[in-house]
């Protein structure tokens, strides 16, 4: 049936490694920098869309449902392609002195998964009982003091699995920005491809790149799950 | 340039983003994007239902290679699926696979496995008793999932699933990677072809998903506040 002989020895030598693993590095990069902004810029629009000013949770809802309901790759490559028109100029000419494609792929993954972020800190926040806010806000704290004091800090603690599997999910979404030429592991398993015609060897070992990563973090919320989210017997 | 946004780049390819070459040539545009979407969301609906089977099957065998195969394909990201098929599924049949099959056979196994966890959590949400009392009625116990887990469990399901399917509209998109003319091809055409107007072309077909997705996901959530309220009445 398969008459295919694989040979991995090829790609996982001399300068094909050096390129999967200089691809892991990017993919890392790129992942933990995206993933840093989108939760600060998340969170913002979580406090947006539940705070009392009317026309900011407008906004944030516009734009909870305007980044979800649009494909990355067409986001990607609004960025990538479109950006200069709605960037204001300082912007732009820093953005194109450095490493443009990067930082395209950055804005994407960032501005993409902060609107899931977002609703995922908004359910954790709507997990808090209400009386939680109104005694807060009756013993003198203004909105963000209550929820950054009394709110938030009750939040996290089932807010943290959603937001390690955005992390994950971000990883695996930050193949699409081989389309716009950064050098991540995908785009790298592509170039070892048409290099070597092992096209099968080298998306095998990219895939078990991400398959280590997804296997580790899934682990990991399975373990906070059962230390921490599972009530202890006796409370 | 003149203007910020010049539409014009828009209404003169119009008819070109909407059907692609059609009638003139293949079918392209919006509409292939709706037809891949719809081909592997039928296609991901069956995988899912046995896929999602099979993992809750008592077999331990069977129950480890459906779920290894669920955790597989999803800790990957899609596009390594898709160059995954692109590679193996000539290879595997011997011979060669158009774009279109094989982005359909890519995103329809990629959305089982997404589909088999919800699969298994309608069933899930089925109250034991009532598998009990259909076995207790004589039924074969694939009757018993076939007329009466699966139809209750079919009611929890819907809205994931309809969320599941705009996911899916959202990465036929990928079909780009391997040169399909749907949407998303058809606006990079656009593009280099004209040059000069990427903001309008880009932030068009984000608009066109948009309503496309939109709709679909407010449907969804017009499902799960329906089909809770007759629970409770």
């Amino acid at each position: 049936m398969l008459s295919y002989r694989f040979d991995f020895a090829t790609i996982l030598s001399g300068q094909y490694l050096d390129w999967l693993l200089s691809g892991v590095v990017v993919t890392l990069k790129l992942s933990l920098l995206s993933c840093g902004l989108a939760f600060f810029l998340g969170l913002v629009v979580a406090l947006m869309r539940l705070g009392p000013v009317a026309p900011l949770r407008a906004a944030a809802g516009a734009y909870l449902e305007f980044f979800r309901n649009t494909p990355l790759l067409v986001q990607l490559f609004f960025w990538y392609f479109g950006s200069y028109q709605v960037l204001p100029q300082v912007v732009n000419d820093w953005l194109v002195a450095g490493d443009f494609e990067f930082a395209a792929g950055v804005i994407a993954l960032t501005v993409y998964t902060a609107a899931f972020i977002a609703e995922d800190i908004r359910s954790g926040v709507r997990s808090i009982p209400r009386e939680q806010m109104e005694a807060a806000l009756a013993s003198g704290l203004g909105y963000l003091g209550a929820m950054r004091w009394v709110i938030l800090p009750q939040a996290v603690r089932v807010t943290i699995p959603p937001l390690i599997n955005q992390f994950l999910n971000l990883a695996k979404n930050s193949s699409l920005a081989m389309t716009i030429g950064v050098a991540e592991l995908t785009y790298q398993a592509r170039q070892v491809e048409s290099y070597t015609f092992r096209g099968l060897e080298a998306f095998s070992a990219a895939a078990l790149v991400y398959l280590v990563l997804s296997l580790t973090i899934a682990g990991l919320v399975n373990l906070y799950h059962r230390r921490v989210l599972t009530p202890a017997p006796g409370r | 340039m003149d203007g910020w946004l010049d539409l014009a780049v828009i209404s003169d390819n119009f008819v070109y983003f909407m059907v692609g070459r059609y009638p003139h040539g293949p079918l392209g545009g919006l509409a292939l994007t709706i037809w891949l979407a719809l081909a592997s969301g039928l296609l991901s609906i069956l995988g899912g239902l046995v896929l999602g089977l099979l993992s809750a099957a008592r077999h331990p065998l069977v129950r480890w290679l459906s779920l290894g195969l669920i955790n597989l394909v999803r800790g990957v990201p899609l596009l390594m699926v898709v160059f995954w098929t692109y590679f193996l599924l000539p290879a595997l049949l011997g011979r060669t696979v158009g774009e279109s099959q094989t982005v359909i056979a890519a995103l329809s196994l990629f959305t089982s496995a997404y589909m088999a966890g919800i699969v298994r959590a309608g069933i899930a949400s089925v109250p034991p008793g009532q598998r009990e009392a259909g076995l207790s009625t004589g039924l074969e116990p694939w009757q018993v999932m076939a007329f009466i887990v699966l139809p209750q469990g079919l009611r929890h399901m819907l809205p994931s699933l309809v969320n599941q399917f705009v996911s899916l509209i959202k990465d036929t998109s990928l079909a780009f990677i391997v040169g399909v003319s749907e949407l998303t091809q058809v606006a990079t055409q656009v593009n280099n072809r004209s040059l000069v107007h990427p903001t309008e072309i880009f932030a068009f077909i984000a608009l066109v998903y948009f309503l496309l997705c939109y709709a679909l996901t407010s449907f969804s959530r017009w499902l799960e506040r329906r089909l809770s309220w007759s629970r409770r009445g």
